[in-house]
């Protein structure tokens, strides 16, 4: 079978690089081919990297309380560059403080994900659900 | 192998020959006579036999050429993002020698096809799609290039899954050549089997089509064009070979009339800690073109680059008298400065020319504040640590202070996130030699090394052993 593409990469000016390679290693390992674009990743950078990879879906992480400001648009801009019905997830400590995930959740989802995660996901959480809305 | 070897550099202006003694690694005879552009081989000829080589030389001796003649090798580089695969085709270009005339993204449009066919280029170069990935893009822009009417070599360097498709978009009139992807994944750049494509079809095709070939019976092997020529002898210079060592990082600059060049040979890694690398990566030996800086045919876009104001202040020259110089300047590209003012005027639009240059092609750094605290990003080379910078090309072997123009590649106060080299020691090529070792160097390195070491040593402009 062909091996789906992701476009991996922590969102914005926040450095955490550990999660990054953990998520890495766990979507390879489950048979996906992994564009793993680091830290410090620019909406610019995702988008890009989607087009020429012909990426089927787009993770994107959080975890230092800006993720809101930094994805606002992210929808819009793969909606520009003609990919904008890719999958697109999102996790981490999206929000500061101890936000209602519900409210999380949705406000997310309104942002244009597909599905949001909450701090502490594993990746076994996650990989079945992708698998399933890829039609793996 | 012969033991003699001569090397021949068809400029556009002249046809330059070296004669080299490869058991005594030495440069026996230079010569040099005006181009003939209707056919090269009489100039060749004429600066052959101002060689005067001795008979016994003459007979057993091996001919090699690289040439900048009739425009040199034109191309236009085609890829999906402006900043991954475009970018990338570019840099392959560039690195293969070629003067890129356009660089296009995304889908070619009715109007890009016009603008292909008023360009008239040597070779397309088509790329666009990490491999596994974009498949679209490419093969639409092959249907537009397989529509021209007048057929180009065009080298495929793009998503390999789909490199045979792409080829066969192509009538049997065009030539086309599949290469490695120039970019086979995000992040990685692979451009030397497309520069190696290049070359084989500027061999192959180009020196047919620029009347080239009337030359060949003079000529042994390796045709290529001469800027490839200028970055194999800086990469050979900077590695070294097996038994001899490199000098590591260099940067090399060529001033002219209507371009400047520069070759960077190093990683160009971050030379401090905490650095976060931004960006596509480079290559080791990477070569920039920037034809809006020149000190004859491009004199004013590089008057209008450096302010009108700043030229005035360097030169001495009242604002009035820099338009009038530069307007006649550029009307004369042959035109050699008179006067002691004259002199300082061009020595000071070669060093601006160096200095917008090179800060063209090295990185730079942003700072970006996170609530981890301060960090820094890395955009491109960091070449501070580079010691050596090299000049070449007649404007700066003919000039009386060839020093004054070269350390516009220093670091620069002005501009302090530039990731220029902080204290570089100058060379010049002043043997003229560079691309004819470039040559050498895919026959012989060790001599081609070792002639090229004591020759710039011997036009070492400061610090020999700094």
């Amino acid at each position: 079978m062909e091996s789906k593409t992701l476009v991996l990469g922590v969102i914005g000016s926040d450095v955490h690089a550990v999660g990054n390679k953990i998520l890495e290693i766990a979507f390879r390992e489950a048979g996906f081919t992994v564009v793993n674009l680091g830290v410090l990743v620019s909406q610019k950078e995702f988008v890009e990297a989607a087009v020429e990879t012909n990426a089927d879906a787009i993770m994107v992480s959080s975890l230092y309380g800006h993720g809101e400001i930094d994805v606002r648009g992210l929808r819009e801009a793969l909606i520009e560059a003609g990919i904008g019905d890719i999958l697109m997830y999102v996790g981490g400590y999206l929000v500061v403080g101890s936000q209602d995930w519900a409210d999380v959740e949705t406000k997310f989802k309104q942002l244009g994900f597909d599905r949001v995660y909450p701090p502490s996901t594993l990746p076994e959480d996650v990989i079945p659900t992708l698998k399933s809305d890829l039609g793996m | 192998m012969k033991d003699f070897v001569v090397l021949v550099d068809i400029g556009s202006t002249f046809t330059k020959v070296t004669g080299v003694d490869l058991r005594q690694r030495r440069i026996t005879a230079q010569s040099s006579a005006p181009t003939t552009p209707q056919d090269v081989s009489l100039g060749l000829q004429e600066a052959l036999e101002g060689l005067k080589l001795p008979s016994g030389q003459q007979d057993q001796k091996q001919v090699l050429a690289c040439s900048s003649a009739a425009g040199g090798l034109r191309m236009v580089a085609i890829g999906l993002v402006a900043d991954l695969t475009s970018k990338a085709a570019k840099q392959a270009a560039l690195g293969a020698g070629a003067r890129v005339l356009k660089t296009y993204s995304f889908q070619l449009t009715e109007a890009d096809r016009a603008e292909i066919m008023e360009l008239d280029p040597d070779i397309c170069l088509l790329a666009g799609g990490t491999d596994g990935g974009n498949s679209e893009n490419i093969l639409h822009n092959a249907k537009v290039l397989a529509s021209l009417p007048r057929p180009v070599p065009v080298v495929i360097a793009g998503n390999r899954s789909v490199a045979a498709e792409v080829a066969a978009q192509f009538p049997e009139t065009f030539s086309t050549y599949v290469a490695p992807n120039v970019m086979p994944q995000i992040g990685k750049l692979q451009v030397e089997p497309a520069r190696e494509a290049i070359r084989q079809v500027f061999m192959e095709k180009i020196i047919y089509a620029k009347g080239l070939s009337k030359a060949s019976r003079l000529i042994d092997g390796i045709f290529m064009p001469t800027p490839a020529a200028v970055l194999r002898a800086g990469q050979l210079l900077s590695e070294g070979t097996a038994t001899d060592q490199g000098w590591g990082d260099c940067l090399i600059v060529d001033v002219g009339g209507a371009t400047t060049d520069v070759h960077s040979l190093g990683a160009g890694n971050p030379s401090e800690a905490g650095v976060v690398m931004r960006g596509l990566p480079e290559p080791f030996a990477k070569r920039t073109v920037e034809g809006d800086l020149g000190v004859r045919v491009s004199v004013l876009s590089l008057v209008e680059a450096v302010g009108l104001g700043v030229l005035a202040r360097d030169s001495g020259y009242s604002e009035e008298d820099v338009e009038e110089r530069v307007h006649l300047l550029t009307g004369h590209p042959e035109l050699l400065p008179q006067t002691p003012e004259e002199v300082v005027f061009d020595q000071t639009l070669g060093y601006e020319a160096i200095r917008l240059a090179v800060g063209r092609h090295v990185g730079r750094l942003s700072e970006l504040y996170t609530p981890a605290g301060l960090v820094w990003l890395q955009d491109g080379k960091d070449l501070t640590k580079v010691r050596k910078v090299i000049g070449t090309g007649g404007v700066l072997i003919n000039s009386q202070n060839p020093l004054f123009m070269l350390e516009g590649a220093k670091k620069d106060a002005e501009h302090p996130l530039e990731l220029r080299p902080e204290t570089p020691a100058y060379f010049l090529d002043g043997d003229y030699i560079l691309a004819a070792m470039g040559l050498l160097a895919q026959e012989n390195p060790e001599a081609a090394l070792a002639i090229m070491k004591n020759s710039l040593s011997e036009y070492a402009l400061t610090g020999r052993d700094n």
